[in-house]
């Protein structure tokens, strides 16, 4: 009896996760240069303790997460963005 | 050689406007009289701070663009550190990329003053 359901059957078609391929956006938007007192960019890649999220999430290329990194403790020491927050966003 | 740099400081939220203008041609002077040459000098106004320093929740934000050389740079944080109404400083040298990420954001904002 068990082995007639082998296959199994759903209402709606799962989607197979077609992953999105991540992308660095300064390498295609041809950013050169992160400027830390833009504070509303550099929001989109903290989280909202005020953490840097890492390259693993946001794609970003190694290069440039070294310069965002930068950017955003720069950024934190003019107290342009926090050190720590809660409910940032 | 002179090279490209930009500092910020924070001036403390007690003083007057004029104070504030004595602070910053202090600074202006300063410069000038190591023979740096002055690019912009922008006055972000009284801005909140994202933490609180000294116990102070805003603070004036003053931002000087200069060609100078590397030297000038250790007096003028000697000054900035002597300087009680400031709060906090950044002085940063600006590379090629900053420097044309600047004049190219400066273009656009001549272009929307002038539109």
């Amino acid at each position: 009896m068990a082995q007639t359901d082998s296959e199994i059957r759903y209402l709606t078609p799962i989607n197979v996760d077609v992953k999105k391929k991540k992308y660095c956006r300064f390498k295609k938007h041809g950013i050169k240069f992160i400027d830390y007192k833009d504070a509303d960019f550099l929001l989109k890649f903290i989280n909202e303790q005020g953490k840097i999220l890492p390259r693993r999430l946001t794609g970003t290329s190694l290069k440039y997460q070294r310069k965002l990194a930068k950017a955003i403790k720069r950024a934190r020491h003019l107290a342009l963005l926090p050190y720590v927050a809660d409910l940032l966003k | 050689m002179t090279k490209h740099y930009e500092t910020v400081f924070i001036l403390t939220p007690v003083l007057s406007e004029d104070q504030v203008k004595e602070a910053v041609k202090k600074y202006h002077d300063f410069l000038s009289e190591k023979k740096a040459e002055i690019v912009v000098s922008e006055s972000w106004g009284l801005r909140k701070l994202a933490y609180p320093i000294q116990k102070k929740s805003s603070g004036f934000y003053q931002l000087i663009e200069f060609k100078a050389e590397p030297n000038v740079i250790a007096d003028l944080e000697v000054a900035y550190k002597r300087d009680e109404r400031l709060i906090r400083f950044l002085t940063i040298s600006l590379d090629k990329h900053a420097v044309a990420y600047r004049e190219r954001k400066r273009a656009e904002k001549q272009n929307t003053e002038k539109a």
